[in-house]
């Protein structure tokens, strides 16, 4: 027995340069196999479910025909693409999609880091704690909640924002939150702003904490205000936070998701919300055809990776740690 | 312990602990205040929508507080079959994808931290690839329809069980043991199951628990799958799913009447205007009994994750 467990220590930790090379080649398998054993379950996950749709991706080069699968079906070349794009309803979606995601961007980005700001700031404990819970909140609840809850507030007449907006005086009609394109995107973008800001602050907020307390004390001394000790001393801690997520959400351009701009779009806004997602599911589930809703899922993953491939490139160029 | 710590210096120094609430305090507090109370007032609107009788809510009588009180849009729901068998399915679907989730995520994990093994770095890109290109929505829909789960449950199971993301979480947090428990236990003739079984997960419990609530409530909340997946069978659909559909259907009734004019009162007796908060409410209260408990938990899983995201 103690035999056994010495050789087995052995066989771990002796270094490769201490055993003869050829021993250490028969060896590691029989000292790892358990730690392969364990691999079997994932990888097998990853192959079936991860690789092998990527394998589906040739159909977007294909006259596809699902009776006789992506192995019997012709190739066409890259007509798929040429006929996508001729679709009228794409290039909205595209833009849509680029644009929604700029005005998430422009409005989205600076709140956390100014609620982390404040937050971190704040001296009552108890409050900011609770204050905190409230503000994660919104983070877990599903895209269909959160859609139901916005079509029940912002509605016409009943929605209690128009509601108390007329009965205060301050509109004569209901304002046309979900039903008027540009009004539609205004929505779009605040109801992402509400559901994301206060789960946005965590990095920013465990970004402070890093910050060494002396250059505030510093700061202090040399006369500075909780303005300037902000300015001058917080907002420089948390400079390569902010560059390193600015530049990650820009690398995520073309990425948009499903449940958000589905549930909240509706017929009347469809020129101003339809987006990349909810186009795929129309063209690929609603009208079954598969071949062109591939060609616009990979076009997106395509110029995606190129963008967050860029993305990490510059964030590596700045000194930043990069995502890969 | 905080406030205690915050509190020595003064009483050290002999002064008069002096009130936190000076003007700016009190001002950034009321900012905070404003931020976070218009997280929590759209559910007290839902919430008094649901408790309301159907003529206050068309009057656009009801804002923070139930106007004309009463709680048939509940008992509604309470008394439909499939509402109650939905709740139990997602519980269900939401148990066993959890458990294979945190099994596949474990055995991954596990692996991937040991240097010795050969192929450690194929195996982790094989996983860190998938991160950033995939098949896109249609093939993988076509691979589901492959394997024959279409209109399954396992659709909603097996498709998105391993999450590169979390499995990250779990890696860096195995990294940061120290490894000499491991040596010892293997002196002390412990195999790789038994140093993960006796070391790393009992040590990981905190880390074990982040996860298995991202990957619970992110199954809870999920949405896309279940629609694309779950075509005909109806008693396969969960929650998410079906609130959609409640939600749909009285958006459509809505939209009919107000286009047809007639026929307006005959709809709108039929799809009574607090069912829908209703349903909102009892999708969301599972999530909202527990939030409080675990929010901390979510927070260092994202603390964790960002280390080496």
């Amino acid at each position: 027995m103690i035999q056994k467990v010495q050789e087995y220590t052995r066989r771990v930790f002796m270094t490769a340069g201490a055993l003869p090379r050829k021993k250490v080649r028969t060896k590691w398998f029989a000292r790892d196999w358990r730690l392969y054993l364990m691999l079997v379950l994932p990888v097998a996950f990853y192959l079936i479910f991860c690789y092998k749709p990527m394998l589906g991706i040739m159909i977007a080069f294909q006259k596809y025909n699902p009776v006789k699968g992506m192995w019997g079906s012709q190739f066409i070349g890259l007509k798929n693409f040429t006929d996508v794009m001729r679709l009228s309803d794409f290039k909205p979606a595209l833009f849509n999609t680029l644009w929604l995601n700029f005005l998430g961007l422009l409005a989205g980005f600076p709140v956390p880091i100014i609620l982390a700001i404040m937050l971190n700031e704040l001296k009552a404990i108890r409050f900011k704690k609770v204050s905190q819970t409230l503000l994660y909140l919104p983070h877990f609840l599903s895209w269909i909640i959160i859609g139901g809850m916005v079509l029940q507030i912002f509605a016409p007449k009943t929605g209690v924002i128009n509601a108390l907006l007329l009965k205060w005086g301050w509109i004569d009609k209901s304002i046309p939150f979900l039903t008027d394109g540009p009004h539609w995107q205004f929505t779009y973008t605040l109801v992402g702003v509400w559901q994301s800001m206060g789960w946005g602050t965590i990095l920013y907020l465990s970004a402070i904490t890093g910050i060494n307390m002396e250059l505030f004390e510093a700061a202090k001394i040399d006369g500075a205000n909780k303005m300037q000790q902000i300015w001058h001393v917080t907002l420089p801690g948390i400079r390569s936070t902010i560059a390193v997520l600015l530049i990650l959400s820009v690398g995520q351009m073309m990425n948009i998701s499903f449940d958000r701009p589905f549930i909240l779009g509706n017929p009347q806004v469809r020129d101003y919300g339809d987006v990349l997602s909810t186009f795929v599911y129309r063209i690929g589930i609603e009208k079954a055809q598969y071949a062109r809703a591939t060609a616009i899922g990979l076009f997106q993953s395509l110029v995606g990776l190129i963008l967050i491939s860029t993305a990490n490139f510059t964030i590596k160029k700045l000194g930043e740690e990069g995502i890969w | 312990m905080t406030e205690k710590t915050m509190k020595m210096p003064a009483a050290g120094i002999g002064k008069k602990r002096k009130s936190i609430w000076t003007l700016p305090q009190i001002i950034l507090a009321f900012v905070i205040f404003l931020f976070s109370i218009a997280c929590l007032l759209p559910f007290v609107n839902v919430l008094a929508l649901s408790l309301s009788s159907k003529s206050a809510i068309l009057r656009g009588a009801v804002s923070f507080w139930p106007v004309e009180f009463e709680t048939t849009a509940y008992q509604v729901i309470f008394n439909d079959a499939s509402m109650i068998r939905s709740l139990f399915f997602t519980i269900l679907i939401t148990v066993v994808y959890t458990l294979f989730s945190m099994i596949l995520t474990i055995l991954l994990a596990y692996p991937l931290t040991k240097k010795r093994l050969r192929g450690r770095k194929f195996f982790n890109l094989l996983a860190l690839f998938t991160m950033y290109f995939s098949g896109g929505t249609i093939p993988l829909f076509l691979n589901v329809v492959d394997l024959g789960l279409i209109d399954t449950p396992w659709a909603l199971i097996l498709p998105g069980m391993l999450s590169t993301y979390n499995m990250i979480i779990l890696k860096s947090f195995f990294t940061a043991l120290p490894h000499e428990l491991e040596e010892a236990a293997i002196i002390d003739g412990a195999n790789d199951f038994q140093v993960l079984m006796r070391v790393y997960i009992p040590l990981s419990l905190a880390a074990l628990a982040t996860l298995t609530l991202f990957y619970a409530v992110g199954k809870w909340n999920s949405f896309q799958d279940a629609l694309y997946y779950i075509r005909t069978k109806k008693e396969y659909q969960p929650l998410q799913l079906k609130l959609y559909n409640a939600i749909q259907s009285s958006a459509k009734s809505a939209e009919i009447s107000a286009q047809e004019g007639m026929g307006a009162v005959e709809l709108a007796t039929k799809t009574s205007e607090s069912i829908r908060p209703a349903t909102i409410i009892f999708s969301t209260l599972p999530i909202l009994v527990v939030y409080p408990f675990v929010q901390r938990y979510f927070v260092s899983g994202v603390t964790i994750g960002a280390v080496k995201g």
